[in-house]
């Protein structure tokens, strides 16, 4: 049966009614599926989520034990069974290589195969597993940053653009706004590789998430609470990451000879960073850029492609182009503004 | 080329002024001739012509990307330049050496028209986007990056350790790539030779005055004129040439041609620019339409004259004037005045004040001219010294008009303020409702700026990008000069420089001003 007879969007979000689950709502429901732990897809207050077993421990954290009244955890491509016994739905989670914990969800019913992309990238991501390619039937894919004019350059460009400019203003606080969730952690990891093994000074709102991910075997190196320093002029020099609405606040005033960087895909937009008072856009993001999206458009050649959150025009323009059957699926509510770009 | 592309990828992304020259004079030091006077030229806006057109550019893009992506793209992006600079298929060429800025001046100077577009195309190949970006903005004359033309004039004092002033005489004389002026920044060669050029003379400024600065009254010492409400003005008349400067040297002439076509016999003279109906002198609101209009419509011009009331006179038939004291200076400038043909140029009339109280009599009624803003003080024995010499002239601005008004938005500051709600919108009651009626974001001591950041910060309602919305419960004593009727604005109102003279915390908001009393403000 054609999955437009059996997956709907409603007002809490996408729903596949033979399972009855939801998939990020966006409101309290009876049961859901979560593909990654960003705050506009993990919300606190269903009764029963699925999710891998980092983004449970994700919401845990954000959100406290108490975030769900269950949880099942799930590993990546085992098979769960929901609906009727002679009438099945069959679910399972895969990898997205969005962030820590991020999946895409495969939903296999009467024959037919549609799989949701979740929030995904398909760069290399130390703190994740690559994104795995699933035939189907249709592919909902998200749009963030679907214009041809988001190339975004690799990671290790962006961070040696951070480190020279350590190094030419070597008075200066370097304050990059990163995103809590996976942002944050990509790039004190991207610096570990380039070989800054400086300690790296966190913003409070940043602690928990990055103590999450050393928790779960994955070496941030040595992180210091902004906090612990009682003589601010002390960072002049240092690297600091805060999250991306701390850059030009009160907070911020404490440090010394502030240089405001900020790591987002949507950096490479000028005007979007002169509006945040950026002085070093650096441009990296946990999105598929355009031709990412369209090589897995291609990759995945499903018979038809939904497409979700972002600018679906450009992508619902040329994925037709491509000779797919194309829609735009409007879900409102998902934040493809910067905060998880 | 790469050079350039840095330099104006760091300034784009730097806010502060002092970086901003630190970044350019680097740049000076470590570029080459002639390339470094062209990056001037460029950002100052002084080269002559655009290297291709946006519509060249835009063809070229449409030829190699699908139009409604095109389309979809430029509308997030919002500008032309970057669209293209990110759209442009990569060719991985990027290790050809590219040509340096002064080639590539040469290049597009010199090719015929049916060679540039191939010419553009080979460059864009070659470069990354943001060298694109750069290329694109500087062959279509549209570079902005937060630098103006007189910046560009205090770095260069700064690189080379000169008086601003002296810059700005030679500006005008001179062109790019300025290889004689840099060379004399350097010390290495005299100042370039303007002789034969029109040029700008740095004018003489005044101060604002406090009454007892002047007196005991001695009426015979000074010289009182109006303030006339219109721009300060250089006219600059050398053969058949004649220029227009405003009081920064920027050159306007191309702005008031039916002024400088009525003007005759060589001098600089200096004065009000203002909207004239023979001699009556229209108030500040009607030059305005006049500002910033490259080409005036010949309609506008007939509708909106544009003559000069002189108050002084720097040159006359090539025998400098500036050392003579101002009365004798006034004799020239009569002689002038006299052998003008036209009437948009009028004399600014000598007011006679022979005791205090007539002084402050005439200040007093100074403004019932609405095009007039107060009284100038001029000492009748100073001589013309460019810059702002101590006691000797001195501008007695009326009293500003006030009105309570409630703060509606709040946004952000730039440079040091950056952290700091410290621009606000602030509006006045039409029945139960706020309109706003201007915005002002000076006035205030240090202090009182993080009183109301804070403020805003716990009172705010809501967001608009980069604007925040708060509670309609602060009412501030708004100073301005002047207010005008204003089609543009939704409250039909508009104020001539808006300051927060005083914070009502005390003040209920219901009792601040309603729209109808700002609009009673308006003379006529």
């Amino acid at each position: 049966m054609h999955p437009q007879e059996w997956m709907s969007v409603e007002s809490p979000g996408l729903y596949c009614k033979p399972a009855d689950i939801y998939i990020d709502p966006m409101q309290p429901v009876a049961q859901a599926i979560v593909t990654h732990g960003h705050a506009d897809h993990a919300r606190s207050g269903h009764d029963t989520v699925y999710a891998s077993d980092d983004t449970i421990a994700i919401m845990h954290t954000r959100y406290g034990e108490e975030m769900a009244k269950n949880t099942h955890g799930l590993a990546m491509g085992e098979i769960k069974q929901f609906g009727k016994k002679d009438d099945p739905v069959l679910i399972s989670l895969h990898p997205a290589g969005h962030i820590l914990g991020s999946c895409q969800v495969r939903i296999e019913y009467r024959h037919q195969v549609l799989v949701i992309s979740g929030d995904y990238k398909r760069r290399p991501d130390p703190t994740c597993d690559l994104f795995e390619i699933l035939p189907c039937d249709v592919f909902i894919t998200e749009a963030t940053f679907a214009l041809p004019v988001f190339r975004h350059p690799p990671i290790e460009h962006e961070i040696a653009k951070l480190l020279s400019s350590v190094a030419v203003f070597p008075d200066r606080c370097h304050l990059i706004g990163a995103y809590a969730l996976g942002k944050c952690q990509r790039v004190i990891l991207g610096l570990r590789n380039a070989g800054y093994s400086k300690p790296i000074y966190l913003h409070g709102a940043l602690i928990k998430l990055c103590n999450l991910y050393q928790s779960r075997g994955i070496d941030l190196g040595e992180l210091l609470p902004v906090s612990d320093v009682d003589d601010k002029k002390l960072l002049a020099g240092e690297i600091v990451i805060a999250p991306p609405s701390a850059l030009a606040d009160r907070w911020s005033r404490s440090l010394p000879k502030l240089r405001t960087v900020m790591a987002s895909g949507w950096m490479q937009i000028r005007a979007r960073a002169r509006q945040r008072l950026v002085e070093l856009p650096l441009i990296i993001s946990d999105h598929c850029d355009w031709p990412e999206l369209l090589q897995t458009i291609e990759e995945v050649n499903p018979q038809e492609v939904w497409v979700t959150h972002g600018r679906e025009d450009a992508l619902v323009h040329q994925s037709t182009k491509m000779g797919y059957t194309t829609k735009a699926l409007r879900l409102i509510g998902y934040d493809d503004e910067d905060e998880t770009g | 080329m790469q050079a350039f592309s840095n330099l104006l990828e760091q300034l784009y992304y730097t806010s502060s002024h002092n970086a901003k020259a630190a970044l350019i004079i680097d740049y000076l030091r470590n570029t080459p001739d002639p390339d470094r006077g062209w990056a001037i030229a460029a950002i100052a806006g002084t080269l002559r012509f655009d290297f291709f057109k946006r519509n060249t550019i835009k063809q070229l893009i449409l030829e190699r990307v699908d139009p409604v992506l095109f389309d979809l793209s430029y509308d997030y992006v919002g500008e032309m330049s970057e669209t293209v600079a990110h759209l442009w298929p990569d060719s991985h060429q990027h290790n050809r050496p590219l040509p340096s800025l002064g080639e590539l001046v040469e290049q597009f100077t010199h090719a015929s028209r049916q060679a540039i577009p191939d010419m553009l195309i080979d460059h864009l190949n070659s470069m990354n986007a943001a060298q694109r970006w750069a290329l694109i903005k500087l062959g279509t004359r549209g570079l902005r990056v937060g630098v103006s033309a007189r910046s560009v004039k205090q770095i260069l004092a700064r690189y080379g350790d000169k008086p601003v002033a002296e810059i700005e005489r030679l500006w005008h004389g001179i062109a790019p790539p300025y290889i004689e002026l840099l060379a004399w920044l350097e010390g290495k060669a005299a100042p370039p030779d303007i002789s034969n050029k029109i040029t700008f003379s740095p004018v003489m400024l005044s101060h604002p005055l406090s009454l007892e600065e002047v007196l005991p009254w001695q009426g015979e010492r000074w010289q009182i004129e109006h303030k006339f409400d219109g721009i300060r003005v250089q006219l600059v008349i050398k053969g058949a040439e004649k220029a227009l400067f405003s009081r920064n040297a920027d050159d306007i002439s191309h702005t008031f041609p039916d002024l400088l076509e009525q003007v005759s016999v060589d001098a600089v003279v200096d004065g009000e620019l203002l909207v004239m109906h023979g001699v009556d002198v229209a108030p500040f609101n009607d030059l305005q339409q006049r500002l910033n209009k490259k080409k005036p419509t010949k309609k506008l011009m007939e509708t909106h004259p544009a003559g000069l009331v002189a108050y002084d006179i720097l040159e006359l038939e090539n025998r400098s004037l500036v050392d003579l004291p101002l009365e004798k200076r006034r004799t020239y400038l009569l002689d002038w005045v006299k052998r003008q043909n036209t009437s948009r140029v009028q004399l600014s009339d000598i007011l006679p004040a022979d005791s205090e109280s007539e002084l402050r009599s005439l200040h007093q009624h100074a403004s019932d001219n609405l095009a007039v803003e107060g009284l100038m003080l001029k000492r009748v024995d100073s001589i013309y010294t460019p810059g702002r010499p101590k006691g000797q002239w001195f501008k007695w601005k009326r009293e500003p008009k006030l009105v309570d008004a409630v703060i509606m938005y709040a946004q952000r500051g730039h440079g040091k303020r950056s952290s700091y709600y410290s621009d606000f919108t602030f509006g006045a009651w039409q029945g139960e409702t706020l309109l706003p009626i201007g915005k002002a974001y000076s006035g205030f001591t240090d202090e009182e700026l993080k009183k109301l950041d804070n403020w805003v910060r716990r009172n705010s309602i809501g967001r608009f990008g980069p604007v925040r919305e708060v509670k309609k419960e602060l009412v501030v004593e708004v100073a301005f000069d002047a207010v005008h009727p204003s089609s543009r604005h939704k409250s039909g109102v508009a104020m001539r420089f808006p300051r927060i003279n005083r914070i009502r915390w005390d003040k209920p908001a219901n009792e601040a001003d309603t729209l109808e009393n700002v609009v009673g403000l308006i003379e006529t």
